[in-house]
């Protein structure tokens, strides 16, 4: 009777699990329906016929290709910003108590905690009164600074499970303190900053909020993205371009959980 | 010994100033671009505007705050504040099953199937998500077709009759801005009541089943309180980041204003910088009360 309980989960919460997923999963599905749908002029369901004529339309569109190349650029620059100052930081919060230690990981994460439309507002008007014209810099400055979190905390739970005890060996072994980054911190960090990074990067790709504050004419992949919602002129595009986004972001989070899945078996976790 | 080695030995006599160099960088972008913007924004909340030019007066008031009293902008603090809480308590009712399941009866492959089923609608992009609704919602959508197809068009038009939640269609309703809140935010607290729920031993669940717990006494005084800094964990993602979203019900709901919309009409074409930092001030208030209280719960021990 027990070990029944144990195996067999009650019918009533099978199917409200069953139920909770679908509600997830369904409506990015349909996406892919309506990426193929010949109506082009609303949303109508069933779709009256498929094609796949879009895909072909869309990837002769030169505004599509702008906003993505701007959307990548953006990211890969914010990422390496972030990378950087977020594994620095979490360093420093890991390897050593000192005081202030707690209001460093709060700074970290207020970008994160607080609504994207106040920090989005705070850089506006802070750009304006320092007279910062907007530009792709200012986006970039906004994207890095709510990026850093994302590597911080993929740093910091893989510097909690390598064990100190492997830097002062490396040391006492006759290495300096570079060469201890680079043949023992380093590949022991690798993965989670691999991670850290990737997230960081699907979530500059992503962002909308921030970016509608911080960018001047120039349109992200995002900000083209939403002034088809407002304004919904070419919907046919507009339903491939959201199929692209989801394929594309769905990679690095899978790449990213592949490596961040075998994190316990970390060398010297067991000391 | 070369450069290198002698400033990596002087590093490693020196752990304070290595941990100064370590931390100046990060400090320094967040302290100077992230808190400099957000205390000039604040500061200009104690501004005010001058209502015949439109210009900013540079003088220390609380005109602004007062503004913030009038019964049009109260009734947009008090509708966003009440859909927030409606969001949250909908996304805790549907987010317990799935994280029950996966922390006590999920196993090995089920287990990581639930995890990626979890995270990949979390970090998916959100404009394509409130798209996907808008695609939903339309009157010429699937549901409005499922509806049909049931024989239950009647039930969908005597809910869009209703008073308050109802509209033309769905997606012009607050029941379309509520579906989607619920929709964007629900990974956000699944994932924290997952990790509560992982916690929490089978014993004692079977030691109140062997003392005579019903399965709802056990539900209700075993495993309920020990999910609730979970719950409480992700309720301060669900309800901040309603609070603060300007996007959705822009797209999917009545033209009626949320916080989020008043601060960027506000900055924007109106130019009543003051006025947009104040409202800005009302989710920052409401989410340190909120996280004062989470505290005081143990939820933080739950993140």
């Amino acid at each position: 009777m027990r070990s029944d309980r144990e195996s067999r989960a009650p019918l009533g919460l099978k199917l409200a699990a069953a139920g909770g997923l679908l509600f997830l999963h369904v409506p990015i599905l349909l996406i892919f329906v309506y990426a193929f749908t010949t109506e082009d002029r609303s949303y109508q369901w069933p779709p009256p016929g498929l094609t796949a004529k879009w895909l072909s339309v869309t990837w002769n569109r030169p505004d599509v290709w702008e906003a993505l190349g701007l959307s990548v650029r953006v990211a890969a620059i914010s990422t390496v910003i972030a990378i950087v100052l977020g594994t620095l930081c979490a360093a420093a919060v890991s390897r050593t108590r000192f005081f202030g230690r707690e209001a460093v990981s709060l700074l970290v994460i207020l970008p994160i905690a607080l609504p994207g439309i106040i920090t989005g507002i705070a850089l506006r008007s802070a750009f304006s009164l320092a007279d910062i014209p907007f530009s792709f810099w200012t986006i970039v400055l906004g994207h890095a600074t709510f990026c850093v979190v994302v590597v911080y905390n993929n740093a910091v739970a893989r510097f909690r499970r390598t064990s100190g005890s492997l830097i002062e060996a490396s040391m006492d072994l006759g290495a300096d303190g570079f060469q201890t980054f680079r043949h023992v911190v380093l590949p022991n960090i690798a993965t989670a900053l691999l991670a850290g990074g990737m997230l960081a990067f699907a979530l500059s790709f992503d962002e909308v909020i921030v970016t509608t504050f911080t960018a001047g004419q120039q349109a992200t992949l995002p900000i083209w993205m939403l002034e088809e919602l407002v304004r919904p002129r070419q919907r046919p595009v507009t339903n491939v371009v959201a199929m692209v986004v989801v394929l594309v972001t769905f990679l690095p989070i899978l790449a990213a959980y592949y490596l961040t899945r075998d994190g316990d078996r970390i060398a010297g976790a067991g000391k | 010994m070369n450069f290198a080695s002698n400033l990596s030995d002087a590093l490693w006599r020196r752990p304070r100033l290595t941990l100064a160099l370590m931390l100046a960088p990060p400090l320094l972008w967040l302290g100077i671009i992230y808190l400099g913007s957000l205390f000039a924004l604040l500061a200009q909340s104690f501004f005010s505007i001058d209502e015949f030019s439109g210009l900013i007066r540079y003088e220390w008031t609380l005109k602004t705050y007062g503004e913030l009293l009038r019964p049009a902008n109260l009734d947009i603090i008090l509708r966003t504040v009440s859909m927030a809480a409606a969001v949250t308590l909908a996304s805790a009712l549907i987010a317990f099953p799935i994280a029950y399941y996966a922390a006590r009866y999920a196993r090995g492959k089920w287990k990581a199937l639930f995890y990626l089923g979890v995270m990949l609608p979390l970090w998916s992009s959100y404009l394509v998500k409130v798209y996907a609704w808008k695609l939903i919602l339309a009157k010429e959508g699937i549901l409005t077709w499922l509806f049909a197809k049931l024989h239950l068009t009647w039930l969908l038009d005597a809910w869009l009759a209703l008073p308050l939640i109802g509209g033309n269609s769905l997606s012009v309703s607050y029941t379309g801005t509520f579906l989607v809140f619920v929709y964007v935010w629900l990974p956000y607290m699944i994932l924290p009541t997952q990790a509560a729920l992982e916690r929490v031993p089978g014993s004692m669940l079977e030691a109140s089943a062997d003392l005579g717990g019903s399965p709802a006494q056990t539900f209700r005084h075993v495993l309920l309180p020990l999910a609730l800094p979970g719950i409480i964990a992700g309720s301060i993602f669900t309800f901040s980041l309603t609070l603060g979203d300007y996007i959705i019900p822009q797209i999917i709901g009545s033209s009626r204003l949320f916080i989020g919309q008043a601060v960027y009409a506000h900055q924007g074409t109106a130019g009543n910088i003051p006025l947009a930092a104040a409202f800005t001030v009302v989710p920052i208030v409401i989410m340190g009360f909120y996280l004062w209280m989470a505290k005081r719960k143990g939820a933080f021990d739950a993140l």
